[in-house]
Formats: structure tokens, sequence, C-alpha cells
């Protein structure tokens, strides 16, 4: 039988149902993974036992008594994005390092309400602005396959823990790669629905127009189970588009691959794309042929445009959604400021790390009187083409298939000195984001020990067909089951 | 208009010589929503500090905002009273700044594609001619909140009770040409959004309020002289002194040979002043872009069809029906549509006293307009029920009292706010006109004064006024002063 922590989300909740362990059994598990793993992974920014513990027990209760939901009693960690009631929710920033909120996010809400137990905050790139968790004030997450190498990010916390199985499934969030990445480098499952799927309401946002919370987990099932839940119309975010949520658990009861067309994209097997991970992404397609897909090269011409266009609109949002960090109502203060300007210019200064504030200048910039036009303007009309290149596209294929990244995990340290190249890691995946489509990571092998992800790339709102898609191929292979070394 | 430090001749209206003063108002009106604008924290006016205040206008880290319908159904009211354009199709952006009172570090508002364009409004001239004030837009946006500098040593006090208040700012061309017209149309304005109700109008609340552009140039000239904007007025009172100083500063610089400074400045109401606060050189680069948390507000055509059903008859066309259906003049018309509740007061006297419209007209903006004014209040606060003052009224038609002593009858009822029959009744004043006790009346008056008698019957004609004052007097002015003239006419002339 498979140990505990090693059981996916779906395995879990089964065992929890046939009482064969309770959910504070696995909490205790759990949290004790966690404490040993601390020291090496530094996956959390906060541990929340005690709270996890007595969600546990009344997990259990409502377990006894018939009142348990498909969820309930399952534990999850929440990137520290999500604004946690009660709990310090630091966006891995030292501006928010004494920040408790006052309230509880959308998802954080709904999971709660369905009966999930919160282990505790994950570490991230501080306000979700980095590809390799090094960014946090918390200090960088360790990659679980070698901690040498980063996880990943922003959501390096998220994926690292879900890797080393210090829990079954964590949120996350995806403004230009984060889910997806850290799940590639990781070697997990990660999520990122359509703009407007799950609600943005308190998590803090990095870029309004691309943020997307989603799921990094073990399995598309798995995923898929918890996305099920977070999904849905908010009405306190006026992006979150009102539409039904289909039964993505359901959806994967009979995942067809016969007769999928399967879009392969020409651009992304660029000279930039290692060749390993080419190999292992060509090996995926085969099983996705064997399985009755047909293959099918697409174009989009402009997607080679999506990394400065990114770099531009995220930035100016962001100098603007971090306007609001300046040291008056939460979070950091300065000592003795002088004055006004003065305290504006040292909480900011002291508060904010180096690449949030290369990002707040960046935009800043951008947004600027003279500049705006040639910058913005431009970006947001390249994020049309994109947008429409992927329209072109999935008239004529049902999902795009391609590398998440360019190359297995890299050394810490490797990419902080230019942030370019640390920019260019997220080369395959921005493109969604700015079109607002739905996108997943699957690990699909090993280069040189470390894991590779296949990205599936969908329309508007197919979470269900990427989420089947996923399914079918884990169903034919083990890649997402293997854990790596020392916690198995 | 009281003068400090300065040697400058006292401005005055039309005395601009050869120069010709420019102006455009941006009005910022409150909306009368229960809620914010993006939060569901009520408005009220004068709650302690922060109370009003919830996470999203705080402005708390993953916050959104969500609009309020009912500021946007104020803001199409607007622009459909003026005849704009209502945009199926317009933008939220973010207005970037720093500032303690601004939670986000950005006010939302509209920039690029404003919820109202192009429409405009009338007013009424002294010489009676009527001028046509083009209104460039009118947009939503929030309000900022207030820093509190007294009673806090050593501190600013932030109080965001105000920060997310709906506003509608209404921009206008530069189409006024003095202070006088300047008031007159904002007097319009805050007329127009009263009558909408989507405004309280209360400008000591600050809830109505608008920021002048003003600039000068010489009479002929073309181009338009470089601008300064004179922030925050909230009296009428206080923008046209405003204008007049400033455009006589900029006169004086020019006419010195200097140069207009394009720059924001405050007006000093205690100083009678307006002071710079700063320059376009330091102004803010405010960043604008579309705010990313909210969607186009897309209004369909019925939306704005079904608010266009609901309008209530609106100012001017309220006077133009007094002028026909009473016989006023345009003047007095204006003057009666002013609110929607002085109007309403009006119409229900003139109502009362049938074919007297007239009448009442000059009652309601001589006598009660006078006490009103004099006591503070308002319409809505009357001592006197409008039945109440066409009773009055009445008995002037009836003749049972004079005009004259009816101001008395006023008087008595405002101060006790009695009845005009039982104050007449108390004090004995109605109106004698029963001729034989007139006549008896006079006869001892005759009787009295034998030698005036003789003195006017030998010609000294001027003494009939003596006559008609003492009968006057004799009967406590209660004789009806035509009567005291026939008859006196016809006794002192028969021998």
């Amino acid at each position: 039988m498979t140990a505990v922590h090693a059981r996916t989300l779906v395995e879990l909740a089964a065992s929890l149902r046939a009482k064969e362990l309770s959910s504070v059994e696995l909490t205790r598990l759990l949290l004790a993974r966690i404490e040993a793993a601390q020291p090496t992974l530094n996956a959390f920014i906060s541990v929340t036992a005690e709270r996890a513990l007595a969600q546990a027990a009344e997990a259990d209760r409502a377990l006894g008594s018939g009142r348990a939901g498909p969820l309930t009693g399952l534990p999850i960690i929440h990137k520290d994005i999500f604004c946690t009631d009660g709990v310090r929710t630091s966006c891995g920033s030292r501006m928010l390092d004494n920040f408790v909120a006052p309230y509880s996010a959308t998802v954080v809400a709904k999971l709660e309400a369905a009966g999930m137990v919160m282990l505790g905050k994950a570490n991230m790139d501080e306000f979700a602005m980095g590809s390799s968790n090094e960014t946090s004030w918390y200090g960088p997450v360790r990659n679980p396959w070698d901690t040498r190498l980063v996880p990943g990010g922003s959501s390096g916390g998220s994926a690292a823990a879900v890797a080393a199985r210090l829990g079954p499934v964590a949120t996350a969030t995806d403004t230009g790669g984060s889910i997806r990445q850290p799940a590639a480098l990781c070697g997990v499952t990660g999520i990122k629905p359509t703009y407007g799927r799950v609600s943005r309401y308190g998590m803090i946002a990095f870029a309004s127009s691309l943020d997307q919370g989603g799921v990094i987990a073990v399995s598309a099932a798995d995923a898929a189970l918890v996305l099920r839940a977070m999904a849905g119309f908010d009405p306190r975010d006026s992006t979150s588009v009102d539409r039904p949520v289909p039964d993505y658990v359901a959806a994967l009861e009979h995942p067809q691959v016969a007769g999928l067309t399967i879009g392969l994209l020409e651009e992304f097997f660029d000279k930039g794309l290692d060749p390993e991970n080419a190999q292992r992404v060509q090996e995926a397609l085969a099983i996705y042929e064997r399985l009755g897909a047909k293959i099918r090269k697409v174009s989009l011409p402009n997607i080679r445009l999506s990394v400065p266009a990114y770099y531009v609109v995220a930035p100016a949002e962001c100098s603007s959604n971090l306007a609001r960090y300046d040291g008056v109502r939460f979070g950091y203060r300065c000592e003795k400021p002088r004055d006004l300007s003065d305290l504006y210019c040292r909480s900011r200064g002291e508060g904010f790390g180096a690449e949030v504030k290369r990002r707040i200048m960046t935009g800043t910039y951008v947004l600027s009187a003279g500049y705006y036009d040639a910058y913005y303007l431009k970006a947001q009309k390249v994020r049309q083409l994109i947008a429409g290149d992927f329209e072109r596209a999935f008239k004529e294929v049902d999902v795009i298939m391609g590398p998440t990244t360019p190359t297995p995990a890299f050394e810490l340290g490797a990419k902080t000195a230019d942030p370019v190249t640390m920019y260019l890691n997220d080369i395959y995946t921005i493109g969604a984001n700015l079109a607002g489509l739905p996108a997943l990571s699957i690990p699909c092998g090993f280069a040189g020990g470390l894991p590779v992800g296949l990205q599936i790339i969908g329309p508007h709102f197919a979470e269900e067909r990427l989420l089947a898609a996923a399914h079918a191929y884990q169903r034919e292979t083990d890649w997402h089951r293997r854990i790596p070394q020392g916690y198995e | 208009m009281s003068k400090v430090g300065s040697s400058r001749a006292e401005p005055q209206e039309d005395a601009l010589g050869d120069w010709e003063t420019v102006i455009g108002l941006e009005i910022h009106a409150q909306l009368a929503t229960r809620s914010k604008i993006f939060s569901g924290s009520a408005t009220a006016y004068g709650a302690p500090p922060n109370t009003q205040a919830n996470l999203v206008d705080l402005g708390y880290p993953g916050v959104l905002p969500v609009l309020n319908g009912a500021a946007v159904r104020m803001a199409v009211k607007f622009g459909l009273a003026i005849g704009a354009e209502i945009a199926e199709r317009s933008i939220f952006a973010r207005k970037n700044y720093f500032y303690p009172d601004l939670p986000k570090g950005y006010q939302i508002s509209q920039y690029e594609l404003p919820i109202v364009a192009r429409g405009a409004l009338d007013i009424l001239l002294d010489d009676g001619t009527v001028k046509r004030i083009g209104i460039t837009r009118a947009h939503l946006e929030e309000d900022a909140g207030k820093s509190l500098h007294e009673g806090l040593a050593g501190f600013t006090g932030i109080d965001l009770n105000r920060a997310g208040t709906p506003l509608i700012e209404i921009v206008s061309e530069p189409d006024m040409r003095s202070a006088k017209e300047a008031v007159a149309y904002m007097k319009k304005v805050h007329t127009l959004v009263r009558y909408l109700d989507i405004c309280d109008g209360n400008m000591q609340e600050g809830s109505f309020r608008c920021d002048a552009n003003v600039s000068v140039r010489r009479r002929g000239e073309h181009r338009f002289g470089t601008r300064a904007e004179i922030k925050n007025l909230n009296s009428f009172r206080f923008l046209e002194k405003a204008i007049q100083y400033e455009a006589a500063r900029q006169i004086d610089v020019l006419e010195s040979g200097g140069r207009v400074v394009q720059e924001t400045r405050l007006y000093d109401p205690d100083r009678g002043e307006t002071r710079s606060m700063r320059t376009k050189e330091e102004a803010n680069d405010y960043r604008y872009f579309p705010d990313p948390d909210l969607l186009p507000l897309v209004l369909s055509q019925e939306f704005i069809e079904e608010v266009r059903r609901s309008l209530p008859e609106l100012p001017d066309q309220k006077a133009a029906r007094f002028v026909s259906q009473y016989g006023l003049s345009a003047y007095d018309a204006g003057v009666l549509t002013a609110s929607r509740e002085l109007a309403a007061y009006y119409e229900e006297v003139a109502g009362l006293v049938p074919g007297d419209a007239k009448l009442a007209a000059n009652w309601v903006m001589g006598e009660l307009a006078a006490a009103l004014n004099r006591d503070g209040l308002d319409i809505t606060a009357s001592r006197l029920t409008a039945a109440q003052l066409a009773g009055l009224l009445a008995r002037i038609r009836d003749a049972t009292i004079s005009g004259k002593l009816a101001k008395d009858v006023f008087e008595a009822m405002w101060s006790s706010g009695r009845d005009a029959d039982a104050v007449i009744e108390e004090k004995g004043l109605k109106q004698i006109t029963d001729s034989a006790a007139i006549e008896r009346v006079i006869d001892e008056v005759m009787a009295k004064n034998p030698a005036q008698l003789a003195d006017y019957r030998s010609g000294k004609e001027k003494l009939f006024g003596f006559f008609v004052g003492q009968v006057m007097k004799a009967t406590q002015g209660k004789a009806n002063p035509a009567q005291v003239n026939e008859l006196l006419k016809k006794k002192l002339a028969a021998p």
C-alpha cells in the first residue's frame, strides 16, 4: 500500500471516507514532514499547525456524522499571496511581514467552507515577481530534486511542498507562468485557469489583468477536485466571469484523446530549448498519438513578442497596484520618518526588494507622459495580436502542446545577475497569460535527473479539455507519481 | 471686497477695460447614493472618522472595486438632462499619485472615455439674454479621504470616511466671460443636480464644489491666455470673489510686463486672494491607464431610454411652463424654479388663488423670500405652509385687509405660525368697508378740526392728506383707503 504522504488527493479522500485514516492523523503526519523539511527546502513562510489541527478535528466530526463533502478533511497549502483571516499574509515581502490579513480571500474561504485543512502559507517570490523564488524576503525555496537548484517561481513554495509531499495540494497564482514553471521544475501538475474563472478577491495583486489563481497538485485528477471548489463567479471581483463551473472531476471519467487535434507550437521549439527537454516533449506527444490524437503544427507568429509585451504590461500594473504600500495604514513603516516624503521613500525603499523596485520603476516609466503610447499602448496592441494568433490557432486545433520551460531547474544564483535571462524562463508560459487562456503543466519525464514539464494550452474555459488530456496521459505514465529522493 | 496687502484697484466686473476674462469650471458633485462607488460602505456625512471605511476603501491588500449601479444611473440622468451623449462604452482609469488620504495610491476616475460627453446648459444673463455654456464631459470618479490637521499636535490625521464617495465631475468649455456668468452657470448646475435628485447640493459639507480655470486676454484676441486653476471653491460667493481677484491679478502681471504662469492656486476666503499651490512643472504626472480591476462600463440603449423616461420636469422646462401657464416674466419664472421645492410651493399657492398667479409670485419672491432669508431657512423649512400664504392672499383679494396691512398680518403669521384669519380676527385688523361707519369717523374728524376744515375749504387743498391721515389714525389704519378718499372728497367739498 502507498505510504500516506505519497497518496494523491483523490486517494487520500478515499482513505478519509473509508475511516482508514483520520484528518487529524493525516494533518499531524504532514505537519511533521513540513517541520523536518523546512530547514532544507524553506517552502513555507508560515505553518499554521494549531489552526490546521482544529480544522482537522472539525473535519473528522463532519466525516463521522456523514456531513462531509468531497474535500472535507483534506489538507491544503495556500500560497502566501492569498489573504487568510487572522494569519500573516506576507506575499513574500518584508513590506507585509507584519500584515495579518483581516479577511480571507474568496478562494481560501471557499476551500475552507468545503472542509479543507490549511497547513500553512507557502513561500513565494516577493509579490509574485520572480521565476526562481529567490526574490522572497524569507529566503529562497530549494528544489527537492536537488537542493542546489531553484524550484522555479513565483509559486516555488507551493510546487516544492507538493513535490516533496509535504502536502497533497497547494493553491498558487500565475501571472506569467508562476504556476506552470515551478510545477515543471519540481515535477508536479499545475493548472492556471482561464482569466476570470477563479476569483481574485483577496489574492494580493501583482498585475491585475494577468493574475489568475490556480492549483498545484500531484495529478490532474487532484487538481480537478480542488479547482471545482475554487472556481466560479464572485460578485466581489468584477473581472470574474459569471458562467457555471463544469464538473471537472466528472469530465475525467472518460477522457477522450482519440480524435483530439493537438497543435504543436513551432515557435516553442527554438534554439533556446534544451534538446533533452525537447526530446521529452516529443515523447509525450508520441503517447498522445498512440492514444489516437492527431498532431499538427501550428504557428503563433507574434508569440516571440510576448516577453517584451509582458514586461511592459505587468510592471505598469504592478507600479500602480503596489502604490498602496506606503507605510501609512498597514505593512512596513520605516523608523522615525522625518516627513511625509521620507516616510514614503524609506518605507518603500526598505520594505520592497530589488526585483519589485525594478518592476515598479519600469512600470512607472512606461506609463509616464510621453512614453505611454510607445510602451504601454503598444504592448496592449501586441497583446491583442497574440490573443488573435491563439484564436486563429484554436480554429484548427483543440489544444496546443509544447514545453513549459526551456530548461530544467537551474542553480540558485545562476540567473539573478541578469534579469533578462531570468525573464526568458517564462518565454513559453507568458502567452497564455497575455491571452487569458487556461494552461497547465504536467511532468513528462526527466532530463539529467530533473523533471521536465509538458505544457497544454486551451481556448477560453477549456479547463475540462485540458484536465482530461492531462489525466489521459497520467493514466499511461507515472512521471507524476515520482517523488524526489529523501521524500519518498 | 476686502483687500489686504495690495495696492491694486478694486476689481470691478465689466471694468476690466481692454481685458476679457475667460473661465471654465470643473464642478464636483457628490452623488446621493447610499453606498460608495466601489464598496458597500455608507456615505452619510459627519460620522466619526474612519467609521465608514471598509477594507476596500482602506485599499487593503487583495481587495477589489465593484461598481455601484446607482451611481451610474445618476450620471446618466445628468447626461440626459444636459442633452449630452451617453457613452455606450466608457472606461474607468487609474489616476496615480501618492497622498496619505488616497489609500490605494491611485484614484479611480474616467479619463479617455467618460460616461457623458458634449452637453450644454443655458444661463440667463443680467441683460435678459440667454447664453449657452458647453459641457465638454462629465465623468464618474471616487473621492479621496480627508487630512485633519487640527487638534492633533505634531500629527496629521486621516479620515477615510469620504474615500470612495461617488462623484461626478462636470467639465465645462471655457465659455464664461465674467465671474457673474460663472456663478450663474454653477448655480444652474446646482439647481439641476438637485432637481434630478442626484446630489444634495450641500456646499458647506463639500457635496458640491468646483475648480475654476481662469485666464485673461485682450478683447478681440482669439487665443486663450495662460490659465491658473483655482481649486476647491465651495460657495458661489467664493467663486465670484476668487475669479475677480484672479483676473485682476493676471491683468496686473501682464500689464507690468510679466507672464502668467500655468499653476494651481488656492483661494483664501479670509484674505480674499488666491495663492500659488504648485506650478505646472511641479505638477504630478498621473500616469493614467485603464483600471484592470474594472471591465469597460457598457450601457444598453434600453437602459438609457429607461433612465430618460424617469427624468423629472427639468428647471428650464418648468420655467417655460411658468411663463406660459402663469403669465410670469422669464426672470420671475427663473427665480421661482431655482429649486424644485420652491417651485412646488409656488405652484401650490398659485393653485389656491386662481387668477392671481402674479400676486402669488410677488408674495413668494417678496415677503416670503425675505422672511426665509432673514431666518436662514430653506423653503422646505418655511414657517408658513403654501395653504397659509394662500389664505392671506385670499383676504387681500376679497378686500378684508389692505395690501399694506397684509404685510403686518404676514409678520404676525410668520412669528406665530397661525392662519391669516386668526391673526386678522385677533388683532381686529379687518378692513372697514362700511361707508356709513367711515362717514361717521369723517364727521368726527371734521368736527374736531374746524380750523383745518376752514382752510381747506378756502382753497388749501394740500390739507386733504391731513384729513386722510386723521381718518386712518382714528380707524387704526383699517378703513378702506379708496373709500376714505372718495367719501372725504365728497364731505370736505360739501359746505
